[in-house]
């Protein structure tokens, strides 16, 4: 190969308490090239990055850098060396203006003590101009769309002069017109001999801007490769598996009525033009098993979340078996037999500070209520039991706090939480995410089961491969709308990918 | 019912290995309050005599009461996340209310009429009234959005400023009431006692037994834990935040109106400034206790082994003589390291 290369991730492995993010991974950044890594969620991309940032540190293994060994403690060790990071999750200060964010701990200075405004707001403009921006310098961070936040954040990168840029996502807030002038950035930067890392979920974009690939699969290197020399279906095959879509078939489950009907949800945003859902309509069964696919921001969450009476939607109607869903108090739903398996598992699913037990019947208290206002104990006991074995938790004792268990028997305790409340239908938010290869087929065989009990299973998962396996009907969202419905049989990777890309501009062309 | 094949990845098991060492150590951490306080007794008993006597030790209990009693309610909204700093101001409107409404009664100028209560309802009107101050904080906090400390803060000076406004900044002297209004036996409240204890320790007793009852038994109590642990969570899973945590500010004004009570009978009197800084006792008897300032660690029994260990100090430090300017700086020093020993214990945790 003719191209230098600057730096090289050497057998790196991370653990992490209960799982293996990455296990011996190999990973090269090009000179002046940009490296797209690619893989599902949960194959270690972010995690790696971190490492590469200095936000985290590898558990063994090796960076080189320019062939020296280096190990950044932290981001500002990794900005000395020369790398800088565009994270997915925006990292501004909304109370501080755009020249103050791009400069923020990196200010210029006036002998050392006083900022000078006059000189950062005049670098600024010249980097605004250069994503042809005609954002004032002046302007309060929380006073731009979000898309604009993303470029402030893209010009913040560019303010340090790095030799190595990693992107994550970085295009997942932006307008087309928007990712064309990144586009334009990131080939004027490789062209000055930044190095870019390009981490994204949209095939098509990184097609077209990409020069190496890189696949993770479950915090593996799958593969790696000049992107001349591959295709759409080959960077498919090797993120999900070869021929691996179906290879899971769920036992046989019966599909009973309509067992929840949603009509023209809408869930407009709070300043902005575009509903976060526009129109949404669809039926679940009983029994049934639908996925949601979509991107970022094409409204899932948020889709479940008004199910679950947490925004003020309008509907035309709601029914859960037969009953309309009025109320917005969360309690209301989940008595009406609704019940949300949240996405961020430690953010919305679990109480830290709880034990693994309390955290299990926090959702169903009023099941067990004896003389007095009181809890019975046993009732709880034996409820908790029930569900630690049906859901095979591997568990030394309930009394335990939640975070003694591995990410898939934390997941679990979630579902059983979900299931104590005696629920007809289950959203479930991206229930196998970051939870090991062997505690996902687990969860899979219990979503099965739960459908044979007449369940209807709602989930959402931005795994292609996962949404194949296990669902009846896949419904693919966009931007807030139902793009299109597949039954088991006519879904293809292929498909999915582009329905769910309407509206995404650049991919839409295909 | 459902049943999951696979078996679990071997990873599990090493989560719970932990040595001998590490879990007498962890003991010993958890168990601090209780330690500190039994180092306590045993010092203040060998080097000074009158401390064991009965009449010290009843002393000692009655002020700790106090603290006890104001630290239950804290305990509630702290495991919230939350804090009260309008404690001791209920404490002396508390205390004034009392004693209008034995001194003055209720005036009612529209129709020329002032009515006196028995004294059982004078006691339950101004534990209503504690309520209710609680209920304001509690709806400023959860309907208003404003934080707790603000808004607590903020009722601090209202509720004092109340307690001054009532009687013009003067005391209601001589709470005894009188038989022809039907209204005497307040005193009794303070100076009375039962199998050798004084009211107020009963009080505190019958108020811990049912805090910890609800803290442990109810679902209430449980989601005051989840609340504090994570609020997010708590919501999708159904509990109701703000009303839940409404309730433990309205809990925390009933227990300041009770030693508001108690100690306007004690002294037979109530004066407005009663309770200043008493926030500030509570908030360390609970921190004292092992409850987290972030909210959803701690125990009711924590906070009441808390309120004695500063009461222990205290009256230790009397009877030593030692200066009372000193006996603050220790009380200070005391409570920053059981803070710093408490963080020590969060971080042995998560280590584990």
């Amino acid at each position: 190969m003719s191209d230098n290369i600057i730096a090289h991730a050497e057998q790196v492995t991370k653990i992490y308490p209960g799982t293996v993010a990455l296990n011996k991974v190999d990973f090269n950044i090009y000179e002046g090239k940009v490296n797209v890594l690619i893989g599902e969620n949960g194959a270690g991309k972010s995690t790696l990055m971190k490492i590469l940032a200095g936000v985290e540190q590898a558990t063994s293994g090796r960076i080189l850098l320019k062939g020296q060994e280096i190990a950044p403690r932290n981001p500002r060790e990794a900005e000395q060396l020369g790398i800088g990071i565009i994270y997915q999750e925006l990292n501004l200060f909304p109370n501080m203006n755009v020249s103050e964010n791009i400069f923020v701990s990196h200010e210029k200075t006036l002998g050392g003590v006083v900022i000078d405004h006059r000189a950062q707001e005049k670098k600024a403009e010249e980097l605004l101009r250069r994503l042809e921006q005609p954002i004032s310098p002046k302007t309060l961070v929380a006073d731009l769309r979000i898309g604009q936040q993303q470029i402030v954040e893209i010009a913040k990168a560019l303010a340090l002069e790095v030799q190595i840029l990693i992107m994550d996502e970085p295009t997942s807030a932006l307008s087309n017109a928007e990712v064309e002038v990144l586009f334009r950035v990131i080939r004027e930067l490789k062209a000055q001999g930044v190095s870019i890392v390009y981490i994204s979920h949209k095939l098509e974009e990184l097609m077209q801007i990409g020069d190496y690939i890189t696949i993770l699969r479950d915090g593996n290197l799958i593969a790696e490769s000049p992107l001349e020399d591959v295709d759409l279906k080959w960077i498919v095959d090797n993120m999900v598996g070869r021929d691996a879509s179906k290879t899971y078939e769920p036992a046989p489950h019966d599909i009973g009525d309509v067992i929840l009907s949603v009509k023209n949800l809408t869930l407009p945003a709070p300043h902005g033009k575009d509903n976060i859902l526009d129109d949404v309509s669809l039926d679940l069964r009983a029994g049934e098993i639908v996925g949601l696919y979509g991107l970022m921001g094409a409204g899932r969450t948020e889709l479940f979340e008004c199910l679950m009476g947490l925004h003020p939607y309008h509907a035309t109607e709601i029914m859960l078996d037969g009953k309309k869903m009025q109320s917005h108090v969360v309690s209301d739903r989940i008595d009406q037999g609704i019940m949300l398996v949240p996405e961020d598992r430690q953010r919305e699913g679990l109480v830290q500070t709880l034990s693994i037990h309390d955290n299990m019947i926090l959702a169903s208290l009023q099941h067990y209520l004896a003389r007095l206002l009181s809890l019975n104990a046993k009732k709880e006991q034996d409820a908790v039991r029930q569900y630690v074995h049906d859901l095979s938790i591997k568990l030394s004792n309930t009394r335990n706090l939640i975070s003694s268990l591995s990410g898939g028997n934390q997941q679990k305790v979630v579902v059983g939480k979900a299931l104590l409340t005696n629920p007809r239908v289950l959203l479930m938010d991206e229930p196998t995410r970051g939870i090991d290869v062997g505690a996902k087929e687990e969860i899979f065989n219990i979503m099965v089961q739960l459908a044979q009990q007449g369940l209807g299973i709602l989930f959402v998962s931005t795994e292609l491969k996962e949404v194949l396996a296990i669902s009846d009907r896949i419904i693919v969202m966009s931007k807030g709308r139902v793009i299109r419905e597949f039954s088991r049989e006519e879904a293809t990777e292929q498909a999915l990918v582009e329905a769910s890309a309407v509206g995404h501009g650049v991919a839409a062309a295909h | 019912m459902i049943k999951a094949k696979n078996d679990m990845s071997h990873l599990d098991g090493q989560t719970t290995q932990n040595s001998g060492l590490a879990v007498i150590g962890k003991i010993l951490v958890s168990m601090r309050a209780f330690i500190a306080l039994f180092l306590l007794l045993g010092y203040f008993a060998i080097v000074n005599d009158s401390f064991l006597t009965q009449s010290n030790l009843v002393i000692l209990t009655k002020q700790v009461a106090i603290n006890a009693i104001l630290g239950i309610g804290m305990t509630f909204v702290i495991l919230t996340g939350g804090i009260d700093l309008s404690v001791g101001s209920i404490v002396g409107l508390a205390g004034m209310v009392a004693g209008a409404l034995i001194n003055e009664g209720l005036i009612l100028e529209i129709f020329g009429i002032v009515i006196y209560f028995n004294v059982w309802i004078v006691i339950a009107i101004t534990l209503i009234v504690g309520m209710f101050i609680g209920l304001v904080n509690g709806v400023i906090i959860t309907r208003f959005n404003v934080a707790p400390f603000i808004a607590t803060l903020g009722i601090l000076y209202v509720a004092r400023g109340l307690a001054l406004l009532s009687a013009n900044g003067a005391t209601f002297p001589n709470l005894v009431g009188s038989v022809e209004l039907g209204n005497t036996g307040f005193p009794e409240l303070g100076a009375g006692s039962l199998l050798g204890l004084p009211y107020s320790v009963w009080i505190m007793v019958v108020l811990t037994i049912l805090a910890v009852f609800i803290a442990r038994k109810t679902p209430f109590g449980r989601q005051v834990y989840a609340i504090g642990g994570n609020e997010r969570a708590a919501q999708l899973s159904g509990v109701r935040v703000k009303r839940v945590t409404l309730l433990t500010y309205v809990i925390s004004g009933f227990c300041s109106a009770m030693v508001g009570l108690i100690i306007a009978s004690q002294l037979v009197a109530a004066h407005p400034a009663t309770g200043e800084t008493f926030e500030l006792n509570a908030i360390a008897a609970v921190v004292l206790g092992g409850t987290s300032l972030a909210g959803g660690r701690g125990t009711v029994f924590g906070t009441i082994i808390g309120a004695f260990v500063i009461g222990v100090l205290r009256n230790g430090m009397v009877l030593e003589g030692l200066s009372s300017f000193l006996q603050i700086i220790i009380t200070g020093v005391v409570i920053i390291l059981a803070v710093v020993i408490d963080q020590l214990q969060v971080r042995l945790q998560q280590r584990q």
